[in-house]
């Protein structure tokens, strides 16, 4: 009796698997899943403390803090997304699995973009009227980092994968990350600048959307073999 | 009474959005604060009364089995 | 002096029985007060010259922000009994006000916003007092966070009171800001020495609202305290007999 003998359900019961049980462990720690959100809103006020409330200065920075301050909370929180796998041997298992390891990790890492980024993004508006962002712009900040954070999840997971047999945690993943990482915030902050100095941003999320697409499809190949090679150890 | 009728009441010259959204967040943390040690108290009754009548149970099982191998050994 | 009534404190079973004594006065005292002196404030105290009707938030806003530093000042106090007398009440204590301050230091944050709109212009204002408060949440966070996180309890009662005696110089920087820095804030109602700005019509239901949300927390505290005092006591005889008890309904 062979689990290949229908090999379209195989796929989808394991991806189900993948589902359940990412979500079952971020609701058994959810206190876990507030930090990179604290973390966001701890890094923009040092702003205002460090350099000045003046809400001129504030308003011209607003766009680049919140993208930065996103970046780096999003980093911090990537020793999730394979760390207590490898720690307790699941992760061995998903590499063996069957079912092409490309799938599970898109999906493994779409589930933890959708529980820090999706949050981090729902409160960039509030941080944004902290920080004088004028209201119109709000909505194209709010898209950018739609359109932006996944890619940040997605690089971010190629060094999570690279180095989950090290246990060296966030700050490693930050250091071969962030400089990948770089024209998204690039493009991200700037979309919302030529928001604010009213020119048009069509082309800006163009080039966004062509870098979240070349994201979803080449990064997973990135993070399986950076995993097949870390389990390998 | 401040206010001519209920209507202005509600309106609170102009600043009904500001007032209403304030009293209304605070009800609604009051509340929240009021029924989650409600909640949880129930689940440790319900949690600590199953693990009682769990181990009531173990411990009767484990008793029977002395007793009986007890009785055997008398009876040798 | 005689301080049995000190070492009473350190038994959880007394500390439960006066708890279950207590707590519908608190609670109900706490609600009945916070009812009359919303209602009172929303509609029968005076509207401000200046600020119109959007005044009426000062009747959520300071009662929620006098908590919000005052209950942080007695896990300040809790911390040190904590440390010193390794007193577990006095632990558990912490544990359970931390989530209320940080709850009542949102509302008061959000509700200083929400009022700081049409008065000021502005949601928000980067001055020594909001964000001294904004760092109270942040320490709030912190030890909730630290205590989630350590699973042996012996551990996160001794981090968690650590962290609370660190964090408490922030409250003196908020009390005395708005004297130390020319901030768009402006000063306390209450003061312990002068007579309050305001006219009796004013300040007598934000008092009467002060005493509700003091009451209020003081009801949840021992609701609170009390599920802390089931979960770690649960293996003895007084805790196992009570549990018998209760679930036969």
């Amino acid at each position: 009796m062979s689990h290949k003998d229908e090999p379209e359900q195989g796929l989808f019961s394991v991806l189900k698997v993948v589902l359940k049980r990412e979500f079952l462990s971020a609701y058994r720690s959810r206190q876990e899943l507030a930090n990179p959100l604290v973390f966001f809103v701890i890094v923009i006020v040092l702003f205002p403390l460090g350099v000045s409330p003046e809400p001129d200065f504030l308003r011209t920075a607003a766009a680049g803090l919140i993208w930065v301050a996103a970046l780096l909370a999003t980093m911090l929180s990537l020793d999730r997304l394979f760390q207590s796998d490898y720690d307790d041997g699941s992760l061995e298992q998903l590499v063996l699995c069957s079912q092409p390891l490309y799938l599970i990790v898109l999906v493994k890492n779409l589930i933890h973009w959708s529980l820090t980024g999706l949050p981090l993004i729902m409160l960039a508006p509030f941080l944004a009227i902290m920080l004088n962002l004028e209201s119109q712009h709000i909505p194209v900040l709010m898209l950018t980092l739609v359109m932006g954070t996944p890619v940040i999840s997605l690089i971010g997971g190629i060094g999570a994968a690279l180095t989950v047999s090290l246990r060296s945690g966030g700050i490693l993943i930050s250091l071969l990350v962030l400089p990948l990482t770089m024209p998204v915030l690039i493009f991200g902050a700037g979309t919302v600048q030529s928001s604010i100095d009213g020119l048009p941003v069509l082309g800006h999320f163009a080039i966004m959307g062509m870098m979240l697409a070349l994201a979803l499809t080449l990064s997973p190949f990135a993070m399986a073999a950076a995993l097949k090679m870390s389990v390998s150890d | 009474m401040n206010f001519d009728n209920f209507s202005d009441f509600l309106l609170m010259d102009g600043h009904a959005l500001y007032v209403w959204l304030s009293y209304g967040m605070g009800l609604f943390i009051i509340l929240l604060t009021y029924i989650q040690p409600v909640l949880a108290r129930k689940s440790i009754i319900q949690e600590l009364s199953q693990r009682q009548r769990r181990e009531a149970k173990a411990s009767e099982t484990s008793s029977v089995e002395t007793v009986s191998t007890h009785e055997n050994k008398g009876a040798c | 002096m005689n301080w049995t009534w000190f070492y009473k404190l350190g038994s959880p079973k007394w500390f439960y029985d006066t708890a279950n004594k207590l707590l519908p006065w608190f609670l109900w005292i706490g609600v009945s007060f916070l009812l009359v002196g919303s209602v009172w404030g929303l509609a029968f105290a005076p509207q401000d010259y200046q600020q119109g009707n959007s005044f009426r938030i000062i009747y959520l806003h300071v009662p929620t922000a006098i908590l919000a530093q005052s209950c942080y000042m007695m896990m300040a106090v809790a911390a040190v009994i904590s440390l010193v007398w390794k007193m577990k009440l006095a632990d558990m204590f912490i544990a359970s006000a931390a989530p209320i301050g940080a709850a009542f230091t949102f509302l008061a944050l959000f509700t200083g916003a929400v009022w700081g709109k049409p008065t000021w212009g502005t949601w928000w204002v980067w001055d020594a007092r909001l964000t001294a408060m904004l760092v109270l949440l942040f320490l709030y966070f912190g030890v909730i966070s630290l205590r989630s996180a350590l699973e042996n309890i012996d551990l996160a009662s001794r981090a968690s009171a650590i962290l609370v005696l660190v964090g408490v110089v922030n409250i003196p920087i908020i009390k005395y800001s708005v004297e130390w820095w020319n901030t768009l804030h402006q000063p306390a109602t209450f003061t312990l020495t002068e007579k309050p700005a305001m006219p009796p019509e004013m300040w007598l239901p934000l008092l009467v609202m002060v005493v509700g949300m003091y009451c209020f927390f003081a009801a949840i505290s021992l609701m609170r305290i009390r599920n802390e005092i089931l979960q770690r006591e649960r293996r003895t005889k007084w805790v196992q007999k009570l549990i018998s008890e209760e679930s036969k309904f």
